[in-house]
């Protein structure tokens, strides 16, 4: 078995979810497990990605290629799994990512599975489905496979050791890969403090906190609580709290110890961004709204109510 | 200039596996997946006032026609189902092989799709697609427009925005921030049934049926299992004490 996972970077920073695949294929039996990395600069990364399991990095190092575009790396990726003949090749799930899996499933009339949340040995895939009322055990029929993981699904842990062999890997571009050009782009300014994905506790608001300065009923919890604050892609469109803020599809991915959302209805697009938290406490107007099938205290009530008290009664707490 | 919006009918309200088939069951009442609807609304946008053709196009049982239905209501010119029993339980690789096929006989400027489907949590096939079809892809668009040939977009990701250009042709996956799609007018719905509505099988769109539905697949589902017990689930109604109860259950887990 031989297998091939794809590390995402921006900028200088490998992404934890592709490191957590990563660690998770380093897992897989005796597989042969290599790293691919595509963009500028990312042979400076390759020692460092190589540390969460991979005993051989290929670099496809080029300023051409940092713009994260998908096309140009279905080609490097599926140029590597081709010619080292790789029967397996793995992504952390991401908005490129989802991309170029499935451009390299057509490239290569490889499987995809998506949406995995665990992998065996035998290369037998676990995916919920049906609001995840369903474990689906997926499988591949032929190889390569392709299997696209959720959010989350694994801890990053760096743990070999040892310099990697790094492979450069240089690419002819197809021309339909050369056609999406990225002109331009507005980046979040990092923000200060601490990263909401990094948090221990992340307390996040929704459209049911009624108006952008009720954000002040997240932040003081949030503050009682020792967490940081998040918020759904409804409030960062609709200029109530800033982009770097934001939970879900299109935003970051958190797993805290505690997830707290108020008035947030809890739209598969929130939902991708944080199902993975290990405590979920919500709180909901509507009895009916989806965030209670996951939470594991799902509260029908006022949050202009309840908030305040909350946190008056945590502060309270802490203090005696 | 000619767009297509590919279309998915998914079942409606609460749906299950069928144990024999291990696939979803199909056989009840089914709707336009919602985020489609955005997709078919930008590609009416962009159409606007002008003389672009807008056709939507559907690979699913025959009761997909209710959905492409739908979507002449909303405007769109024309409709095209792709439904052959051989292509049931089709999967990434021969879904994006039909639809490839399908739309090549298009020949659009752009090809729309929307950003996941609702019964599988599926967003993935567009870039299959427009692999398959050689051309450009964008997803997450959350802004579109075309000028003399290039299509502008603004793509939404983890890290911020991205301004992206692509010349056409090319495919784009909107998402569902983009628009607010529009409801079937009385008129549209009276209009859908006169618009022009073609049903293909597989050997009109020039697909062999060993190369789709589970033959053509290369993944398969092995078996159904239960999800892993989220714990004791607790809901409860505030009757002027859940900031206390909340209260207790951290404490009770250890995290106040």
């Amino acid at each position: 078995m031989s297998v091939l996972v794809f590390i995402e970077h921006h900028g200088s920073e490998l992404q934890k979810g592709s490191l957590g695949v990563l660690t998770k294929a380093a897992t897989l039996g005796d597989a042969d497990v290599a790293a691919v990395l595509v963009g500028g600069g990312v042979k400076a990364l390759a020692s460092e990605a190589a540390t969460f399991g991979a005993a051989k990095v290929f670099v496809a190092e080029s300023d051409d290629l940092e713009p994260p575009l998908p096309q140009p790396r279905v080609d490097v990726i599926a140029k590597v799994a081709q010619e080292n003949g790789y029967d397996t090749i793995l992504l952390a799930n991401s908005v490129l990512a989802a991309d170029v899996a499935a451009g390299l499933s057509a490239r290569l009339d490889a499987g995809l599975n998506w949406d995995l949340v665990d992998i065996d040995a035998d290369f037998t895939g676990k995916r919920p489905a049906l609001q995840d009322s369903v474990y689906v055990d997926v499988g591949w029929t032929s190889t390569p496979r392709i299997a696209l993981f959720r959010a989350g699904s694994f801890d990053a842990s760096a743990t070999a050791s040892g310099e990697p062999q790094i492979v450069d890997v240089a690419v002819e571009l197809s021309e339909h890969s050369r056609g999406a050009k990225i002109v331009s782009q507005e980046l979040e300014e990092s923000s200060s403090g601490p990263s909401i994905e990094d948090a221990d506790i992340v307390v996040a608001g929704g459209r049911g906190l009624g108006a952008p300065e009720n954000f002040s009923l997240a932040e003081e919890l949030a503050r009682a609580l020792g967490g940081a604050v998040g918020a759904t892609r409804a409030v960062v469109d609709a200029g109530w709290y800033p982009y770097s803020a934001q939970i879900g599809q299109t935003g970051k991915v958190v797993s805290p110890k505690l997830y707290v959302a108020l008035g947030i209805s809890g739209a598969i697009q929130h939902k991708v961004g944080m199902q993975s938290s290990n405590v979920i406490v919500s709180i909901n107007k509507d009895a009916n709204a989806p965030i209670f099938e996951f939470s594991d205290l799902g509260v029908v009530g006022d949050v202009h109510e309840i908030v305040p008290k909350l946190t008056e009664l945590i502060a309270q707490r802490k203090s005696s | 200039m000619k767009i297509a919006v590919c279309v998915k009918h998914v079942p409606e309200g609460s749906s299950r596996i069928d144990p024999g088939s291990k696939r979803l069951d199909r056989s009840g009442e089914g709707a336009l997946n919602h985020f489609d609807a955005n997709a078919v609304e930008e590609a009416l946008r962009l159409k606007g006032d002008g003389d672009a053709e807008v056709v939507v196009v559907s690979l699913g049982p025959a009761k997909a026609a209710d959905s492409l239905r739908k979507a002449l209501a909303m405007g769109a010119d024309r409709a095209v189902l792709v439904s052959d029993d051989a292509a049931a339980g089709s999967d990434l690789v021969a879904t994006s092989k039909l639809l490839a096929k399908a739309l090549e006989r298009e020949n659009t400027d752009i090809v729309l799709f929307g950003q996941q489907a609702s019964d599988s949590d599926g967003a993935v096939l567009w870039a299959a697609v427009a692999e398959r079809l050689q051309r450009p892809v964008v997803s997450q668009a959350s802004e579109l427009s075309v000028s003399d040939g290039t299509l502008h977009v603004k793509r939404q990701t983890e890290f911020g925005y991205d301004i992206i250009e692509a010349p056409l042709p090319a495919v784009v996956a909107v998402s569902d921030a983009i628009n607010e799609p529009r409801y079937p007018s009385l008129k549209g719905i009276m209009g859908a049934k006169k618009k022009p509505f073609d049903t293909l099988s597989l050997a009109d769109i020039g697909v062999d049926a060993a190369e789709a539905g589970e033959q053509g697949s290369k993944t398969q589902v092995l078996g159904l299992g239960e999800p892993p017990a989220r714990g004791d689930a607790r809901k409860i109604e505030d009757d002027g004490n859940a900031a206390q109860q909340i209260v207790d259950f951290l404490a009770e887990k250890r995290l106040v």
